[in-house]
């Protein structure tokens, strides 16, 4: 027992704690709308990559906007499910989904196929400002809510 | 040393007590001082419930109602605020039926959607995971919408909740299943217009005793460490130095540790006590909705027939 235990304690060279499954730069996200940047790139195994979150914390959250890198481009677009641990009634998806838009919040593609998060319905809507981008343009396309 | 081994064996008798009253526990009976509150609620069952299960209320309940135990912990017990908490579930309870349900028993759950005005949101899953005392009891639901893994989490007794319904009762062979999100989907996938299935009356909650395959590595956790019986190819996914590591951080003492058990359970005098509180009102309104289902299920036939 006693040789055992002190196997144990070798063996505990580094922590172990979960990962937060944070979206920050450089993370892989998954594209779900049928934009035809995003669908190559989906299918060609190279999902694009975070290269920056705009908000304060520079971490992404639901709803936030983010710019990837995206076979060779930077295209912007908003985080619309994510694997983290989410507050109570919020969907946690198994994929950090994001959908591509352009400057003026219009998506790239005509259809999302995965279910989107009803929050962003109230988060969306208080991030589009009357002379601003109209993020909401997004809700239009969806297909299912959860 | 010497003094604390004559102390031993002088406690030695009270300590053979203690045991065995734990042990009652473990077996799930009662020691003596409760039994005469019990014989009168078996007379009550057969009247009202006609529901054959086992005698005791007390341990039926603990399973049932498991949101109704307070947590273990001594740092977070309050009589007082847990006796509150009771009250406002059991307001809560009135307003609304919150059936039972285990971890593996596939629900719906109608909610008022606040970022939608007058529309309400269902979701259909399997719970994989229910934790929490009190009004703070939560439940996780896990089901795969159009090839996308989706969970939600929702407090039991959250005010916004309008229905939940239990469409197939059963339990799975683990008590979280978070294994699930590594496993093949189709099992965690689950049609949002399943029909509910009717148990017949007294029949005991079945257990489904399906294992599931999981996906190849990585994996969330480290599954292989956890002694799951509802999964069916860990081994071929490992490899000699996991099965090493596994029998090193294997922990084969702790089901000996009596006093990380008894931490970890609220005795059974407290628990005829908190039941003592809550069983009148929660066998109540159990007769009283069997009576309303009863005749929904007589009424419905009718214009199927005509």
């Amino acid at each position: 027992m006693l040789r055992r235990l002190l196997a144990t304690n070798t063996l505990r060279g580094f922590h172990t704690t979960a990962c937060m499954n944070e979206v920050r730069l450089l993370t892989r996200l998954r594209v779900v709308d049928n934009s035809e940047i995003g669908k190559r790139a989906m299918a060609e195994g190279k999902p694009p990559k975070v290269i920056c979150v705009y908000n304060k914390q520079r971490v992404g959250y639901i709803g936030d906007r983010v710019m990837v890198a995206i076979k060779g481009e930077k295209k912007k677009g908003i985080l619309v499910g994510l694997k983290q641990k989410q507050s109570v009634r919020v969907p946690k998806f198994d994929s950090n989904n994001v959908v591509l838009i352009d400057d003026s919040g219009t998506p790239l593609g005509t259809r999302i196929h995965v279910p989107i998060p009803t929050i962003l319905r109230t988060i969306l809507k208080q991030r589009t400002h009357a002379k601003g981008a109209d993020y909401t343009k997004l809700l239009g396309i969806a297909t299912r809510f959860v | 040393m010497s003094l604390a081994i004559r102390k031993c064996s002088s406690d030695l008798l009270s300590i053979t007590k203690w045991v065995v009253r734990r042990e009652y526990r473990l077996l799930s009976t009662l020691p003596e001082n409760i039994e005469p509150a019990n014989t009168d609620v078996d007379e009550k069952a057969p009247r009202t419930g006609r529901r054959p299960r086992l005698q005791n209320p007390v341990l039926e309940y603990r399973h049932i109602y498991p949101e109704f135990l307070p947590d273990p912990n001594p740092k977070w017990r309050n009589s007082l605020r847990e006796k509150l908490e009771r009250a406002d579930m059991l307001k809560r309870r009135a307003k609304i039926d919150i059936p039972e349900f285990y971890v593996g028993s596939i629900l719906a759950v109608t909610v008022s959607d606040p970022h939608a005005q007058g529309k309400t949101n269902r979701f259909v899953g399997i719970c994989i995971d229910r934790k929490g005392c009190g009004l703070r009891a939560q439940f996780i639901l896990r089901n795969v919408v159009d090839h996308q893994g989706v969970e939600v989490r929702y407090d039991l007794y959250d005010p916004i909740i309008q229905s939940i319904q239990v469409l197939r009762l059963e339990k799975r062979l683990d008590d979280e299943l978070f294994y699930l999100r590594d496993a093949l989907p189709e099992y965690s996938t689950f049609p949002f217009d399943m029909d509910p299935e009717v148990l017949p009356d007294g029949t005991p909650v079945p257990i489904n005793d399906v294992q599931v395959k999981l996906k190849p590595r990585p994996w969330l956790e480290r599954w292989e460490r956890q002694e799951l019986k509802g999964v069916s190819n860990i081994e071929e996914h490992l490899k000699e130095k996991d099965r090493k590591r596994r029998e090193l951080r294997k922990e084969p003492w702790e089901k000996y540790d009596l006093m990380k058990q008894y931490r970890r359970t609220i005795p059974i005098e407290e628990q005829s006590e908190i039941w003592g509180e809550v069983y009148n009102q929660l066998q109540q309104m159990h007769v009283s909705r069997r009576k309303v289902a009863r005749k929904r299920v007589l009424a419905t036939p009718k214009p199927q027939l005509g």
